[in-house]
């Protein structure tokens, strides 16, 4: 069975028919996904305007980069993301699912209307939210809670409240699609194990932590992951709704480097935006691979 | 035996489409010759009417019928800051493009523009240009290598319905900065709207923090270039003074991450008391923002201080680098014929603001003129049948404009600086503790960064 097979059986066996039907997409993936990820990597050692010819410049981007005092409020800022997003972003939806997958009837109902956010294009959905988060008292959300006697807040016109205001929008937008791998998982949990809890005298709330969340451990870990990784390459909410602002408050890492690249309209700085994304995706790989180390002794347990 | 062949037809077209991929992806053609023959794309406005659409048309047709050998291709093109070098460096930009003033230089240095000095210098009125705007589109030795042909300096722009609410009088809009404030907090007290709004986002914080910069008598940068003076008593007077009006007054409203195309809007829509902008705007109010033209008032920007200015700007008509010397050359001709005969050609200003009346567009906003003062007045001569703008709403500011000196725009990093500027302002803006001197001390240490590269 292990028999290795030489170049021959390779060739009149199925290795050419299989590397024919393999080419369309190794070119597809080789001329728009690799090659450009290789450009980019050599580009984080050149100051090129992608007109003129590049100058090899070393580590001198990266220098750059660590030196600008924006990178650090952008990580800080990316952090706070995540960290408002976890706290609001990750229980929601399961909390959501769990909910929905008790309800009895008109359960269609409830996905259709979780997953709508899903649905309506981001853009689309973030120029109506800019709208909705209109600052003056007659703004929409504002004077949705003036009924309930709160004051209008200033959303996304104040450092303080910009990025939750962010946060909220990403929660709404993003929660259906979490909803339902959550559901489909719910669904795979043997329901013997919910009546045996019952038999045991569980109540809802014990059945849900006792049953439903060691059952959904394995999910729960990856959409984490996801979630960490989402966070980490938040670039939507800050470049539609505020532009980075008011004064750098919500400038994120992925914001950085699109404003290195494209906001000066002669040629951006093109090395230190490659040079920024290289390290974004080496602090990435590395902290995903940290995570499935640690996380694998708890899946097996 | 079926299976077989049904295989190998499948192979065969995996691999026709892998190599159509491959075609796909090799397709740039090269298209000239010397024998004086050239295809040109030029550049057309986004979205035309089809009446100016066709009038484009026929007079791509008599060009050519002029100029045998040249093909005249349109491509649309709206200049937009974040795409605009990519689209230069990916070659998709068409061979005939503008830019804004403030770009020029920049571009030039770059080595982004191709070097049409010789073939601008050969055009009649080459030495006829206004200096003043000329110089934005000039190499550091002075040749031209892109050729204005627009010019404006910023306004104060007002909503005469609002100033009305507010018991103001429109025909006599503020003319100091004291009584631009004064007119905001009225404006605010009685409709509830911003009095007065300013631009934050997208380097236009540091655009309008610069125009009101020059007119208080500062410069954002030192007369040689050399240096940035962002750090200097002007630029924190201005930022005390817009402190003063967000937290003393409350009047600017609520909305502190305008850019461009947002305090237009809202500006359009009867939410703004005044702003400060590009005196032409006017035309983009009414086109992209359906402004009613009975809200509209003009003014000039108040000039105090030491040796106060008007910041300028305006638009270059520019060629690109990947044009052959033949496609350069024919590139010249179309800018000399298409968008400098509408303003020193008579027939052609004539047959232009006649259309874009006949169009129900914009004809009379103010400029400022390209060539010098004697030829503005005869193109104004030429056009005044047409002008279907409120000539007497922008009298305030036409009747003063020419009184004002003119500078231009910071010339090195500009953007990059602009852009430090704008959290700047809009930290003075949403922080009332704020620390002005701290926040300037900062930014002149990352221009000055700047300025050394």
């Amino acid at each position: 069975m292990t028999r290795r097979r030489g170049p021959r059986a390779w060739f009149r066996g199925d290795g050419p028919h299989t590397l024919v039907f393999l080419l369309p997409l190794l070119l597809c993936f080789g001329l728009f996904s690799w090659r450009p990820i290789l450009d980019s990597a050599v580009m984080a050692f050149q100051q090129t305007n992608l007109v003129t010819v590049p100058t090899w410049v070393g580590w001198d981007n990266f220098e750059r980069v660590l030196a600008d005092p924006l990178l650090g409020t952008a990580v800080l800022n990316t952090l706070w993301f995540a960290a408002l997003a976890i706290v609001l972003g990750y229980p929601v939806p399961l909390v959501v699912a769990v909910l929905m997958s008790e309800v009895r009837r008109g359960k269609g109902l409830f996905s259709a209307l979780a997953y709508l956010p899903v649905v309506v294009p981001p853009v689309v959905a973030a120029l109506l939210w800019k709208f909705f988060y209109d600052a003056s008292p007659t703004g929409v959300f504002n004077t949705i809670i003036g009924w309930v006697g709160i004051p209008p807040q200033p959303w996304l016109q104040d450092q303080a409240t910009a990025m939750p205001s962010l946060v909220l929008f990403a929660t709404w937008s993003a929660a259906g699609g979490t909803v339902i791998i959550y559901l489909a998982a719910l669904i795979a949990v043997p329901p013997e194990l919910y009546d045996a809890a019952e038999v045991d005298g569980a109540g809802v709330w014990r059945k849900v932590w006792h049953v439903t969340m060691p059952q959904l451990r394995g999910v729960l870990l990856i959409t984490f992951i996801l979630q960490i990784i989402g966070t980490a390459q938040v670039f939507l909410e800050p470049f539609l709704f505020t532009a980075g602002g008011p004064a750098n408050s919500t400038t994120t890492i992925l914001l950085l480097i699109y404003k290195y690249a494209f906001q000066n309209s002669l040629g951006g700085d093109y090395g230190a935006a490659t040079a920024l994304s290289l390290m974004l995706a080496v602090v990435l790989a590395v902290f995903s691979a940290v995570y499935f180390r640690i996380t694998r002794s708890w899946s097996d347990s | 035996m079926t299976f077989k062949i049904t295989r190998a037809a499948a192979a065969g077209v995996a691999l026709v489409s892998a190599g159509a991929l491959l075609a796909g992806c090799s397709a740039t053609g090269a298209d000239d010759a010397s024998d004086g023959t050239a295809t040109v794309t030029v550049a057309i406005d986004a979205g035309l009417e089809p009446e100016a659409r066709e009038n484009f048309d026929a007079r791509v047709e008599a060009f050519e019928q002029a100029n045998e050998g040249i093909t005249i291709e349109a491509q649309e093109y709206t200049w937009t800051g974040t795409t605009f070098a990519a689209d230069l460096a990916g070659g998709t930009l068409p061979d005939v493009f503008t830019i804004p003033f403030t770009d020029g230089r920049g571009l030039i240095a770059g080595g982004q523009l191709a070097d049409i000095s010789a073939l601008v210098a050969e055009l009649p009125y080459a030495d006829e240009f206004n200096p003043n705007v000329a110089q934005a589109g000039q190499a550091a030795d002075g040749s031209q290598w892109a050729i204005p042909i627009a010019a404006y300096g910023q306004g104060l722009h007002y909503n005469r319905t609002l100033f009305e609410a507010a018991g103001l009088d429109p025909d006599n809009p503020p003319t100091t900065w004291e009584e631009v404030r004064e007119a905001a907090d009225a404006i605010s007290e009685a409709t509830g709207e911003a009095g007065y709004a300013t631009m934050t986002s997208s380097n236009t914080g540091g655009w309008i923090l610069t125009t009101l910069v020059d007119a208080f008598g500062g410069r954002t940068e030192s007369d040689d270039a050399s240096a940035p003076e962002v750090d200097s008593a002007e630029v924190a007077e201005v930022l005390e003074y817009l402190h003063a009006m967000r937290w003393d007054d409350d009047s600017m409203g609520s909305n502190f991450l305008y850019d461009w195309s947002t305090i237009n809007q809202d500006f359009a829509a009867g939410r703004i008391g005044m702003y400060v902008s590009g005196g032409g705007n006017y035309g983009n109010l009414i086109t992209q923002n359906a402004l009613n033209p009975d809200d509209y008032g003009l003014t000039t920007l108040p000039l105090t201080g030491d040796d106060p200015g008007l910041l300028g700007g305006g638009t270059l008509a520019a060629v690109s680098p990947k044009a052959s010397e033949a496609e350069q050359a024919a590139a010249v001709k179309w800018i000399d014929y298409y968008y400098m005969a509408k303003i020193a050609d008579e027939d052609e200003a004539v047959a232009t603001a006649k259309l874009a009346a006949s169009l129900d567009q914009p004809v009379g906003a103010p400029e400022l003129p390209v060539f010098g003062a004697d030829q503005y007045a005869e193109y104004q001569g030429w056009i005044s049948p047409y002008v279907n703008v409120p000539v007497d709403q922008m009298a305030p500011y036409t009747d003063a404009i020419f009184d004002q000196p003119l500078v231009a725009e910071p010339r090195v990093a500009t953007q990059e600086v602009y852009a430090l500027l704008d959290s700047v302002v809009q930290a003075v803006l949403t922080d009332q503790n704020a620390d002005i001197p701290a926040l300037l001390a900062g930014v002149q240490a990352q221009a000055e960064a700047l300025y050394a590269r």
